[in-house]
């Protein structure tokens, strides 16, 4: 399939895609209306209206749709290829994914008969009066939750990726210099440090960045004040494309929660509200087994954070309206993981009689809730917080806790991560692989929160500036080789794995912008 | 009385740069760490000579008027600090320097002084008070004792009758007004609409150095924290007293208190936090108007404190943000709370009164020309202190900055090692 054949397929898709949606509505309305104005004139009607749409900000629109769309769109292949190669091409990798998700649904299924509790019922008319006075302050519910366990947590998913084997790959021939010294086994490809460094030049050591340069003690004229200006320039352009380059080089704190809602492409328009209304009404409705899981999680993580705690009902608000919410059934399409179907009593099997439990496909686990509490620092209004969030969601976060071989995938990152540190501090990784601290099982809770709840507040925000800047996970990767790289000293002295978590237990005082320009471009290769 | 004994002055004890500091402290909290770990000073019990005291201020009430003191002697406290500290003067000297500005300078000026919610002392201006009140239908009032501390004793109120007590009636009999002694206390109109966090109220705790009124010197420390209320928000409940009062003493004694539950933000934090939401340019108004408080507010007591150069003190402001984002001054606190409410909070007490004592120079390593020393930025030194050095070239122009720093990066390690000698006794690294 030649280029040209494979481009005007994508523009094909995405005019499918765009098709019918607000926009286009809004864009046709806007072409009629401007119909009456005298700079229209009827010789040149295409190329005058063209013209308007520019001039109007309507073409930027939807250039950032566009733009959008690229973003969550299926990856190229042939065009024989079945769905499920789309959602992931490596068959091991799916068979894995389908083998979890097996696991994780059936202890969800036994949870609810233990317990006695239905995946799912509708509340009774007083409940639904009390939920609906109390939706602002839900936090000050002290439901007993004692009986619910998570899901899963973090490190069950870690064994499951330890033991993922490719079988067309026979490592027993491996010689010792290729070996590897990690727990992740298999042979994906993933990216070094010079490789890296030329995929994020903008982090060079002589660019400017927000985290280093916007320091109290350099003078802003030298960058911060110019890269603000900018930074409002962009704003006024409302360019999504603009907006995601300029995020490289961070976002400053005041401007952070417009650049973010811009590169997403979260407008907030009224049917966006409207919508996350109808699934605060369905959470008044219906009581899911999942909201049991998302407040305990709620409870025992962000509300314990000295930095989130005070989110609390925000959180709930926006996780309960999440697991509702169907539109993110979408990104199954290129999610390697497929939604739980439950099945009404009695008919399993009966795919007539199946459901998508929960409704949006996607069962929370330990530390789920840390994916939106940094957000709640940068929107106030649950509309747009939810609308950031699930748009972070089927980009980003969802590819951390399902096995895939996409490069921002979590099996990646692990395998990254092991390699970063392999290659460059063989010493240190030799050491703890001796003493019994394989490096990932320390890091991997880090990558698979994207550092939440683990690095302060200010400073995780400007790691998640990169990922979107850059539309990859893998500076999370890079951030956790740079920490051991950056406590290497005091890590070669402990002896054991309890000296080893202890060393890394407290991250809230790095800086992350300076560890990972260093470990990138200071690191000898 | 004690006299400089001549023979044991040393050359270097005459210039004021001591080898060793005699102190005492009457506080059995974190400023006894701090205190006992500085190089060079030593504890003396009991009635030893000492140089520097911490003393609470009931020493000071019994002690300080017979006291000889030699130059380079040391107290934490001002003689007449209650001024400043007690609710009920506080309200008058602040109403008094607000008339004398009106006069003065006219409205304008005067109305830097809005920064303090209606007050008025009970019984002493409980006609007044009254006034007030039916003119504000609906409004709730709280009611705080003159000096306690820490939430004791306050309560809200919306009817009179909650108050009928404090009533100041000059028709009872002499037995009558024996029997019914009441504590003096302050109504205060109450902030209906605080600005809140996800639903939840918050006060400011912020800390003020002054080592002189007379001229006036004050410095403003970078860290800070907003404390945080355990409940939601709401009118509906002014009995509770646990939702409404932020101080931290009350927060521990309410029923769903979670010692796990952190309760407070560092100042960075909420400076960060206001920025995300309101912008930087809203955010540097609210804190413009805030130095303005704290150098108002002393201003207001400059000619009432005694001012006495053995004298320095650290006082504790609580500050209130409204829905608008103004800031209120609520209290001045003289002696504010030392007892830490986790490790964090301790090391940043530790290193507040460090900087304290830094400031305070008893090893005189300070020239006297700093702007600022440590997590201290100099606010005021007799006039407005800039970050900008004032000199012919800069002279006219009208965009200069203060000098203060509050929630910003407090970077005193690396500010302290570039500012000072090291301790008398220690090399330098």
């Amino acid at each position: 399939m030649d280029g040209g054949t494979e481009l005007s397929l994508s523009i094909a898709h995405i005019v499918q895609r765009l098709k019918g949606s607000h926009l286009h509505s809004q864009i046709e309305r806007q072409a009629k209306d401007c119909l009456h104005q005298p700079e229209i004139k009827l010789e040149s009607l295409k190329d005058d209206v063209r013209s308007f749409l520019k001039t109007s900000g309507w073409e930027r629109k939807l250039q950032n749709a566009v733009y959008r769309e690229l973003h969550v769109q299926l990856p190229r292949s042939h065009p024989t290829a079945p769905p499920e190669h789309l959602k992931e091409p490596l068959a091991y990798m799916r068979k894995a994914q389908a083998s979890w998700e097996k696991r994780v649904l059936k202890s969800l299924n036994s949870m609810s008969t233990e317990l006695e509790v239905p995946l799912a019922r509708m509340r009774p008319a007083a409940e639904q009066k009390e939920l609906a006075n109390k939706w602002n302050e839900m936090g000050t519910d002290e439901p007993d939750l004692s009986r619910f366990r998570p899901v899963y947590a973090p490190k069950d998913f870690l064994e499951v990726l330890i033991s993922l084997r490719n079988p067309n790959h026979d490592s027993s021939e491996d010689i010792s210099a290729r070996s590897h010294w990690g727990l992740i086994q298999v042979p994906l490809n993933v990216r070094d440090i010079p490789q890296l460094r030329q995929a994020y030049a903008e982090l060079n050591l002589t660019t400017g960045q927000l985290g280093i340069d916007d320091h109290a003690h350099i003078r802003p004229d030298l960058f911060e004040s110019e890269y603000v200006q900018v930074g409002k320039k962009v704003l006024a352009e409302q360019d999504s494309a603009a907006a995601q380059q300029y995020s490289r080089q961070g976002c400053p704190t005041g401007l952070r929660a417009d650049l973010w809602a811009l590169i997403l492409n979260s407008t907030n328009q009224p049917q966006d509200v409207m919508h996350y209304e109808q699934l605060t009404a369905g959470v008044i409705q219906h009581d899911l087994l999942v909201d049991n899981l998302i407040y305990k999680d709620v409870k025992l993580t962000a509300s314990n954070d000295d930095y989130y705690f005070v989110f609390e009902d925000f959180l709930y608000q926006v996780l309960l309206c999440f697991s509702r919410d169907t539109a993110v059934l979408d990104h199954f399409k290129y999610n390697s993981a497929t939604p739980p179907k439950s099945y009404i009593q009695g008919k399993v099997g009966d795919e007539e009689c199946a459901v998508v439990y929960p409704p949006n496909g996607v069962i929370p686990f330990h530390g789920f809730s840390m994916y939106v509490a940094p957000l709640c620092f940068l929107y106030n209004e649950p509309s747009k917080l939810y609308s950031v969030f699930r748009e972070m969601y089927i980009r980003y976060f969802f590819r951390l806790h399902s096995i895939s071989s996409s490069p921002s995938g979590i099996v990646s990152l692990c395998l990254q991560f092991e390699r970063l540190l392999q290659t460059h501090l063989p010493q240190l990784f030799y050491h703890l692989r001796e003493i019994g601290a394989q490096p990932l099982r320390i890091a991997f809770k880090w990558m698979v929160r994207g550092f939440s709840g683990y690095l302060s507040t200010d400073q995780l925000l400007l790691l998640w500036d990169r990922i979107l800047g850059y539309d990859s996970l893998e500076v999370v990767a890079v951030l956790a080789a740079a920490v051991f790289a950056f406590r290497a000293e005091n890590l070669m002295e402990v002896t054991s794995l309890a000296s080893a978590e202890a060393v890394l237990a407290d991250l809230s005082t790095l800086k992350v912008v300076p560890l990972i320009q260093i470990f990138l471009f200071a690191t000898a290769i | 009385m004690r006299h400089l004994d001549k023979k044991m002055a040393s050359p270097e004890m005459m210039r004021g740069r001591r080898s060793c500091v005699r102190y005492k402290c009457g506080q059995l909290n974190t400023i006894q760490d701090v205190l006992r770990q500085r190089p060079g000073w030593v504890e003396v019990k009991d009635d030893g000579e000492w140089d520097f005291n911490w003393c609470d201020v009931g020493w000071l009430s019994e002690n300080f008027d017979n006291s000889y003191l030699e130059e380079h002697v040391r107290v934490n406290h001002f003689r007449n600090h209650y001024e400043l500290t007690r609710k009920n003067l506080m309200v008058k000297n602040l109403k008094r320097h607000w008339k004398n500005l009106e006069r003065d300078d006219g409205h304008s000026e005067a109305s830097k002084c809005d920064f303090f919610p209606c007050t008025f002392a009970l019984p002493s201006e409980y006609d007044l008070f009254v006034e007030e009140f039916k003119r504000s239908t609906g409004s709730t009032w709280i009611m705080k004792p003159v000096a306690k501390s820490q939430g004791k004793g306050i309560f809200l109120f919306r009817k009179l009758k909650d108050i009928i007590d404090w009533k100041k009636d000059g028709t009872r009999s002499e037995e009558q007004k024996d029997a019914v002694q009441v504590e003096n206390y302050v109504a205060q109109r109450y902030i209906e609409n605080p600005y809140l966090i996800n639903g939840r109220k918050f006060d400011l705790r912020v800390y003020v150095l002054v080592t002189s009124y007379a001229p006036l010197k004050a410095w403003l420390y970078r860290d800070g924290f907003a404390r945080f209320s355990n409940t939601r928000f709401s009118l509906n409940t002014i009995d509770d007293k646990y939702m409404h009062l932020t101080n931290v003493a009350v927060q521990k004694t309410a029923p769903d208190y979670d010692p796990e539950k952190g309760c407070k933000w560092q100042i960075q934090q909420l400076r960060r936090y206001l920025t995300a939401k309101h912008g930087r340019e809203t955010v540097e108004t609210l804190f413009k108007e805030m130095d303005n408080i704290f150098v108002c507010s002393l201003q207001s007591v400059q000619k009432v404190i005694i001012n006495d150069k053995h004298c320095f003190e650290l006082y504790g402001y609580d500050i209130l943000l409204d829905e608008n984002l103004k800031p209120w001054l609520i209290e001045v606190n003289a002696s504010p709370s030392h007892t830490p409410s986790s490790q964090e909070d301790y090391e940043m007490k530790c290193r507040l009164l460090e900087d304290t004592l830094n400031v305070v120079d008893m090893e005189a390593r300070l020239t006297g020309r700093e702007k600022r020393v440590g997590g201290y930025d100099l606010m005021w030194n007799d006039g407005p202190v800039y970050r900008e050095d004032v000199n012919m070239e800069t002279f006219g122009i009208s965009c200069f900055t203060a000098n203060t720093h509050l929630g910003c990066a407090n970077d005193r390690d690396q500010q302290l090692r570039r500012l000072l000698k090291p301790f008398p006794g220690q090399r330098r690294m």
